[in-house]
């Protein structure tokens, strides 16, 4: 048990801790307050200007209008889709990595799976437009099987998103599975499990927090997502976007719709915290 | 333990109040909207923030020999930092943040601006080029408000209709094709990704739908938004996608992802440039277009230089050349002498006021009806926007 702190110490400690805390109240709470509490103003609606009287219209309009329920649930379906990509592109990725391969191709791969992220967001998503555009590599690679290239759209979007967020998936899981005892895998096979019984009962029970908490990322960010839609997206609207276009015209309508994103990110965060992939953080 | 609780919450209490408080205070109300007009210019302040679309502020970065902002801030001594905006939406959030001066807006943000208080009237005497702007760009009901100009205009054009001539045969004449026949390019029709464009499909209803007394295209009652909302919803089908950035039209026409769609005229240079079969026309019903107009920032910092940049700016040789590189019509009568391609004028109908009277200029919908209609109320501009959500669904 620690010694009991002296006055001095604690005052020590109170100076550390003061700009992180104050920080984490003011600027980032705070800036989520103010947004949240705007959604409870008006607009003028020649002016744009933020007219302060309180009302919920906004929240009424958001929950009764079909057009933003579809919105809403497309979005919902997208970043839950990414993230299935991503799981499964990354467990079999992340297994070679920490188990099969040597340490001679260990730190290549690695970097491999870095390097994407050093690249700019829009280079990448701009690559991509390139690429499945109707004369893109794509398209050009599927015409010899008779196929044709998804084009812009959800499948696109989908595709671009799985990309940009993959490493987010692989390094947590990588270093779950690198931490796996190797005795485990021995014991498992001297009570006679096959590889395929090892992966289920012992592999995947000892990565599910990783990929839960792998899927973090890649669900919330595909949530907050608009560039990657307006590049790809072809006529797909999804939740950013509608905010985007509503954030200069119709602030407080803006900001009602942001709050579907944030408590859409705190349900997913409380099912994957009850599943225990918080606990490790 | 329980006396911590408390405290915290008390203190969590506290810090909301302190928020409240100073959101609270940011509303107060200034009676003297949108400030004054200078009765005389002083010196330059060395500087000048602008707001302009792209291709209006060349300084020879995209192209060596495109360049009037370095000999702007030799010759005055103002530096120019420009701030490209890529829709009129961006154009009126960025002159709220106070942080420029001047700003190239087009008639869809220009009433905007002066009914904000974002945008002072301006001195036209302090303006010397500005006497030879043609007749018909000033005081006109999107760019001054009670006799008073609230900017120097600075040039014009119309929202064409662009085709790839390999993919569609038929040469169109009439926006049907992108409206009622759009199914036969199934896939392949864009449209301009704001919620102005149900303008575009207003016009086409005033001559295809005459029953529903279209006058305007920008005053639209209920019934006469819902027509073309069910328009732009049928459309919706055959778009592949929306544009709104003008380098996104570019490659999705040359790449063959759009074969029909809006455009202007600037893009399609660029596109025709880049060796796309691609050619654009005004159809037979006319065409929604803009009107821009170089405003000054109620709260500029550097109004000196700014004026010093409008006078710059449509001055005749420099308006010939941004007329030429965008590829618009110059609202200075003297730059049609000073353009290189000594037709350009003419291409572009600067003085035909024939053409432009088929050129419905983007105007801000608002309640009162713009069409002088007294018995009905119409929609606004906030009302367009969730309408244009609405259709891309």
């Amino acid at each position: 048990m620690p010694a009991a702190p002296t006055p001095g110490s604690r005052l020590r400690l109170t100076a550390l801790l003061a700009p992180p805390l104050l920080w984490l109240t003011l600027a980032y709470l705070g800036s989520l307050a103010i947004l949240l509490l705007s959604a409870f103003w008006a607009t003028d609606s020649f002016t744009s200007d933020v007219v302060h009287t309180w009302n919920t219209d906004n929240f009424h309009e958001l929950l009764t209008t079909p057009v933003y329920r579809t919105i809403a649930l497309r979005t919902l379906s997208i970043a839950a889709a990414v993230t299935v990509v991503d799981a499964l592109l990354a467990l079999p990725m992340a297994f070679f990595m920490a188990r099969v391969a040597g340490g001679r191709w260990r730190r290549p791969l690695l970097v491999a799976v870095l390097t994407p992220l050093w690249a700019g967001y829009l280079v990448k998503a701009y690559a991509w437009r390139v690429m499945l555009g109707e004369d893109g590599v794509v398209g050009a690679a599927l015409a010899p099987f008779g196929l044709h290239g998804p084009g812009y759209g959800t499948t696109a979007v989908v595709i671009v998103l799985a990309y940009l967020w993959l490493p987010y998936m692989i390094l947590p899981v990588y270093a779950a599975l690198e931490r796996l005892p190797e005795r485990m895998l021995e014991a498992s096979a001297d009570l006679g499990a096959g590889a395929w019984r090892t992966l289920r009962s012992v592999v995947l029970p000892a990565v599910r927090p990783a990929v839960l908490a792998g899927s973090v990322f890649t669900f919330s960010l595909s949530l907050g997502d608009y560039l990657t839609v307006q590049i790809v997206g072809g006529k797909t609207q999804l939740l950013g976007n509608v905010i985007a276009s509503q954030v200069t015209l119709d602030l407080p309508m803006a900001a009602a719709l942001s709050a579907v994103p944030v408590v859409l990110i705190v349900c997913y965060l409380a099912a994957v915290r009850r599943a225990g992939a918080l606990d490790s953080l | 333990m329980r006396k911590r609780k408390m405290s915290a919450w008390r203190s969590a209490a506290a810090i909301c109040a302190l928020l409240l408080t100073a959101a609270g205070c940011g509303s107060g109300n200034d009676d003297d909207k949108g400030g004054h007009a200078p009765d005389k210019l002083g010196k330059g302040e060395g500087k000048v923030n602008i707001i302009a679309w792209a291709g209006y502020a060349e300084d020879g970065s995209n192209d060596p020999k495109v360049d009037w902002v370095h000999p702007f801030e030799k010759k005055t001594g103002c530096q120019v930092n420009t701030k490209t905006a890529g829709t009129s939406d961006e154009m009126v959030s960025l002159m709220k943040t106070g942080q420029y001066d001047t700003v190239s807006a087009s008639g869809d943000a220009t009433l905007r601006l002066i009914a904000s208080g974002d945008a002072a009237p301006v001195n036209t005497k302090l303006v010397p080029n500005y006497k030879d702007i043609f007749p018909a760009l000033k005081q006109q009901p999107f760019n001054s408000k009670d006799g008073r100009m609230y900017g120097i205009p600075h040039g014009r054009g119309a929202n064409l209709l662009m085709y790839r001539t390999d993919k569609v045969t038929s040469a169109p004449d009439s926006w049907r094709a992108v409206f009622d026949d759009a199914a036969r390019y199934d896939g392949h029709v864009t449209a301009y990704d704001s919620p102005i464009y149900i303008a575009d499909a207003a016009l086409y209803l005033m001559r295809a739908k005459p029953s529903l007394g279209i006058k305007n295209p920008y005053a639209l009652d209920q019934k006469q938004l819902d027509a073309a909302v069910a328009l732009l919803k049928k459309q919706h089908k055959a778009v592949g996608e929306y544009w709104s950035d003008y380098q996104k039209e570019i490659t999705a026409f040359k790449g063959g992802d759009s074969v029909i769609g809006t455009t202007w005229q600037v893009i399609a240079n660029l596109t025709q440039a880049e060796k796309a079969p691609v050619k654009a026309v005004l159809p037979k019903e006319g065409a929604t277009g803009w009107s821009d107009t170089w405003m000054v920032s109620a709260k500029a910092e550097h109004p000196n230089c700014a004026y010093k940049w409008l006078d710059w700016i449509v001055s005749p040789k420099v308006n010939a050349q941004v007329a030429e590189y965008f590829g618009e019509a110059p609202s200075n009568r003297k730059a049609c002498a000073e353009t290189s391609a000594p037709d350009h004028c003419a291409i572009f109908h600067a003085d035909d006021e024939k053409y432009f009277k088929r050129v419905h200029f983007w105007t801000t919908p608002i309640k009162q009806c713009l069409d002088g209609r007294k018995d009905a109320d119409c929609t606004d501009y906030a009302q367009w926007t969730r309408a244009w959500t609405e259709v891309k669904g």
